[in-house]
């Protein structure tokens, strides 16, 4: 189970798992951030800090969005994982296709970055 | 078949006994009237007429009173027709007696003897018919207290028969205080009128003719009987005269003032007849709508039974039922009105802004009647809308409509709110089933998925004299998306894979499908780790949709060169013992899953390496279902536990050491139901 908030700083959008994202909960990531981008913000941050686990679909949520924001010149930068949550991405070699720092002072410099 | 018989046997005892009292009686008085010493007692024809009723009184209980068939016109029927074959019978003999005209015989006392017998053996059975028939309109829906009441009633009659064998000495006030005592009880009981309530209007009229018919067979039957025993004891009092017999006096008090009372009531019942049969409508179309579930097949038969029982129910003209499919749209359902029309009127009351249940705004029922009069071209004149909730949610509207102003009162907005509810329950309970349904299916193809999943991993793994190899995969009840195979490509080169699809279900088994053609066509061709993943990637990207990829690992082993080469498309990384250095590490290369890139960019993503292997070295292959396997406490297996459980097996057998994993596996989720899939295949070299 996964409960997902939302709120905006500096223009960006902050999205907030918190919980576990198996196969069926990633489907309400997935509805977030489409429907952030559908709000049209260019820059999304998503705090993994309070995200206890992340199954595989829930990191093809992640990757099905990866062209779409190359496309269409959107960032997004994940930041605060958990080191077993990192572990996963790292794995899949998900940190050579995502942006993932380690805190929200970081990555808020990372998606202002021209 | 045996009551039949026993109902024949009643009827023939009956005549036969009807016969003997003719007999008896006959004599009785011809001896009486001659002053010849009677060759028969007197007593014997007032026993015989006792027989005779006992006789009777058990043929209607078979023919009436046992008949579960019978319902309560049917009951009405029988005394009235055996009430006119009485009559009829009764006036045929008048008839030709009037014929024959005054003559001598119809002065003699014997003749008239024997017609006074006869219509006294009429009216007794007439009489019997109508008690048996009475007592089960009295005891439908009867009480324990009824129930006793009338036993005792029944039975008080019965045994006053042997009063009436004048064996007794007759005593006036004992005769007048059972007399009173009867028709007291008699009047008590025939308060239990229940039955009339359900006869609907047709049968009410039936009932009331019947019963008009049956009384005046009642005092026809009564003037004839008395004008005749006055006749008779006019001439000789020795007779079976009935007017003292108790039990026919009681049974006749009884049975005239239960048929005056059921007239009585069913007359006064007649007007609100068509209430009750309209709340006994609104009982079988809530029934109705419950069933729809069960039976119908759609989710929009539901909504047809309700705007049909609804309708009828409140005696509408027209309804519409409005409900949401979607957050904008919706779709109306109509009935006797066309949607257009329907859809007049939402606009109409939508333009005059009359906020009640149609525009959502309010969940109460409303009538907007008043607000339909402004709306010029159409027929209606009143309207009740009605909102309908499944699980909370206001799924659409009812709206009912009626030609004349002002038609629905309280009590019909009650009825239809309470149909508006019932629907709103029918309708959550038929998608519920069709949930159900729908989750059995998918049960179904998850079998079909599971088995394809298996039959598509190894039944055999290659040997070697330099390796070994052991593999184990066992799946959750879900499909995993778990692979493992090898294929030997030359008499040097083995390769390996081992790979994991993302996702569950007959998708999962389907890409790993996808996978092995893949693994078996490219691993052939002998090529680099890294190439092979590349080309995979390629292939793969056109058949898996986004968010959908592969993790794999590949090998070629060359026992030649005693080297493994290899590449980890972020598949979990491989535990590696060296028994040289009595370590185990995991070989954390970098490398990006199947089907993330999707341009040509993916071999930036993916790297080779390579490794020389000793004797006793050993690979564990596996999948993340093994490291992310949960305990008892919801902690994770983890790589550090698997590296351990290794090395406590370093120097045993590939298969043994597999076991040995498994156990501790099981062990360490403490149960054998696991939730994701386990699969592993350890390589050990020699």
């Amino acid at each position: 189970m996964v409960h997902i908030k939302r709120l905006q700083e500096d223009g960006a959008d902050i999205i907030t798992p918190i919980g576990e994202i198996d196969a069926s909960s990633s489907i309400e990531l997935d509805l977030t951030i489409a429907k952030s981008v559908g709000e049209g913000f260019t820059r999304i941050l998503v705090d993994c800090s309070a995200l206890e686990y992340i199954s595989s679909a829930g990191l093809g949520v992640f990757m099905s969005y990866i062209e779409e924001f190359k496309d269409k010149n959107l960032k997004m930068v994940l930041f605060g994982m958990s080191e077993k949550v990192a572990n996963t991405f790292e794995i899949l070699g998900l940190y050579e296709l995502l942006t993932i720092v380690k805190d929200k002072v970081e990555a808020k410099k990372k998606v202002h970055e021209v | 078949m045996r009551t039949k018989a026993i109902s024949r046997l009643l009827f023939a005892v009956g005549v036969i006994t009807w016969i003997a009292l003719l007999f008896t009686d006959i004599s009785v008085v011809f001896s009486t009237k001659r002053n010849l010493p009677a060759e028969i007692p007197t007593w014997l024809p007032g026993i015989i007429l006792n027989l005779y009723l006992i006789t009777l009184y058990y043929y209607y209980k078979i023919k009436i009173d046992r008949d579960d068939q019978l319902n309560f016109v049917d009951l009405l029927w029988r005394v009235f027709a055996t009430g006119l074959v009485a009559t009829v019978f009764s006036l045929i003999i008048r008839l030709i007696e009037y014929m024959i005209g005054a003559t001598s015989l119809v002065g003699n006392i014997v003749y008239i003897e024997v017609i006074y017998l006869i219509n006294l053996g009429l009216m007794i059975s007439f009489l019997l018919a109508a008690f048996t028939a009475w007592k089960r309109l009295i005891l439908y829906q009867k009480s324990k207290w009824l129930l006793r009441l009338w036993a005792f009633f029944e039975y008080a009659l019965l045994i006053s028969l042997l009063y009436n064998s004048y064996v007794l000495p007759r005593a006036e006030w004992l005769y007048n205080s059972l007399y009173g005592f009867f028709i007291v009880t008699g009047l008590v009981l025939s308060g239990n009128l229940k039955w009339v309530a359900f006869l609907n209007f047709r049968q009410k009229w039936t009932s009331l003719l019947l019963l008009l018919l049956t009384i005046f067979y009642l005092i026809y039957s009564f003037y004839t009987n008395t004008s005749l025993a006055m006749s008779v004891s006019g001439e000789e009092i020795g007779f079976a005269d009935y007017r003292g017999h108790i039990f026919i006096q009681s049974l006749m008090a009884f049975v005239t003032v239960y048929s005056i009372f059921s007239f009585l009531v069913i007359l006064f019942n007649l007007p609100t007849t068509s209430v009750f049969e309209q709340k006994l409508e609104e009982v079988v179309n809530f029934q109705r709508i419950s069933q729809s579930i069960q039976t119908e097949q759609s989710e929009e038969s539901v909504y047809n039974i309700l705007l049909e029982t609804s309708v009828s129910s409140v005696f509408a003209d027209a309804a519409w039922f409005e409900i949401k499919i979607s957050e904008h749209d919706q779709r109306v359902f109509t009935y006797r009105i066309s949607e257009k029309e329907a859809t007049e009127i939402i606009n109409h009351l939508k333009n005059h802004h009359v906020t009640g249940v149609l525009d959502q705004s309010s969940d109460k029922t409303k009538n907007l009647s008043k607000h339909l009069g402004s709306l010029k071209g159409s027929r209606y004149r009143s309207i009740l809308a009605f909102p309908i909730y499944v699980k909370g949610d206001n799924i659409g509207k009812l709206a009912l409509l009626k030609e004349l102003p002002d038609g629905f009162n309280k009590e019909m907005t009650k009825i239809v709110s309470t149909f508006a509810n019932q629907a709103g329950i029918s309708i959550e309970n038929f998608r519920l089933l069709e949930e159900a349904l729908q989750s059995e299916r998918y049960k179904e193809e998850l079998k079909i998925a599971k088995t394809v999943q298996k039959s598509l991993l190894p039944q055999m793994l290659e040997r070697d004299s330099q390796f070994e190899i052991a593999a184990f995969s066992e799946s959750a009840d879900e499909v995993g998306g778990d692979y493992y195979d090898t294929l030997r490509i030359s008499a040097r080169e083995t390769s390996l894979i081992i790979a994991d699809v993302s996702g569950k279900g007959t998708t999962a088994a389907f890409h790993m499908s996808q996978m092995k053609g893949i693994f078996h066509s490219l691993a052939q061709n002998c090529i680099e780790p890294d190439e092979f993943m590349v080309r995979a990637n390629k292939a793969l990207v056109y058949c898996l949709e986004r968010g959908s990829f592969i993790s794999a690992s590949f090998f070629l082993v060359n026992t030649e060169d005693r080297k493994v080469r290899y590449a980890r498309a972020g598949h979990c990384p491989v535990l590696y013992y060296s028994a040289a250095s009595d370590h185990a590490t995991y070989l954390k290369d970098k490398g990006v899953a199947l089907g993330m890139v999707r341009n040509n960019s993916y071999s930036n993503f993916i790297e080779a390496n390579e490794f020389n292997y000793a004797p006793g070295d050993i690979m564990v292959l596996y999948t993340d279902g093994i490291t992310e396997a949960k305990g008892t406490k919801g902690e994770e297996f983890g790589y550090e536990k698997l590296s351990e459980v290794l090395l406590e097996v370093k120097t045993l057998q590939p298969q043994q050491i597999q076991e040995h994993l498994i156990n501790k596996l099981y062990e360490f989720s403490g149960t054998k139901n696991i939730n994701d899939d386990y699969t592993t295949m350890i390589i050990k070299f020699k």
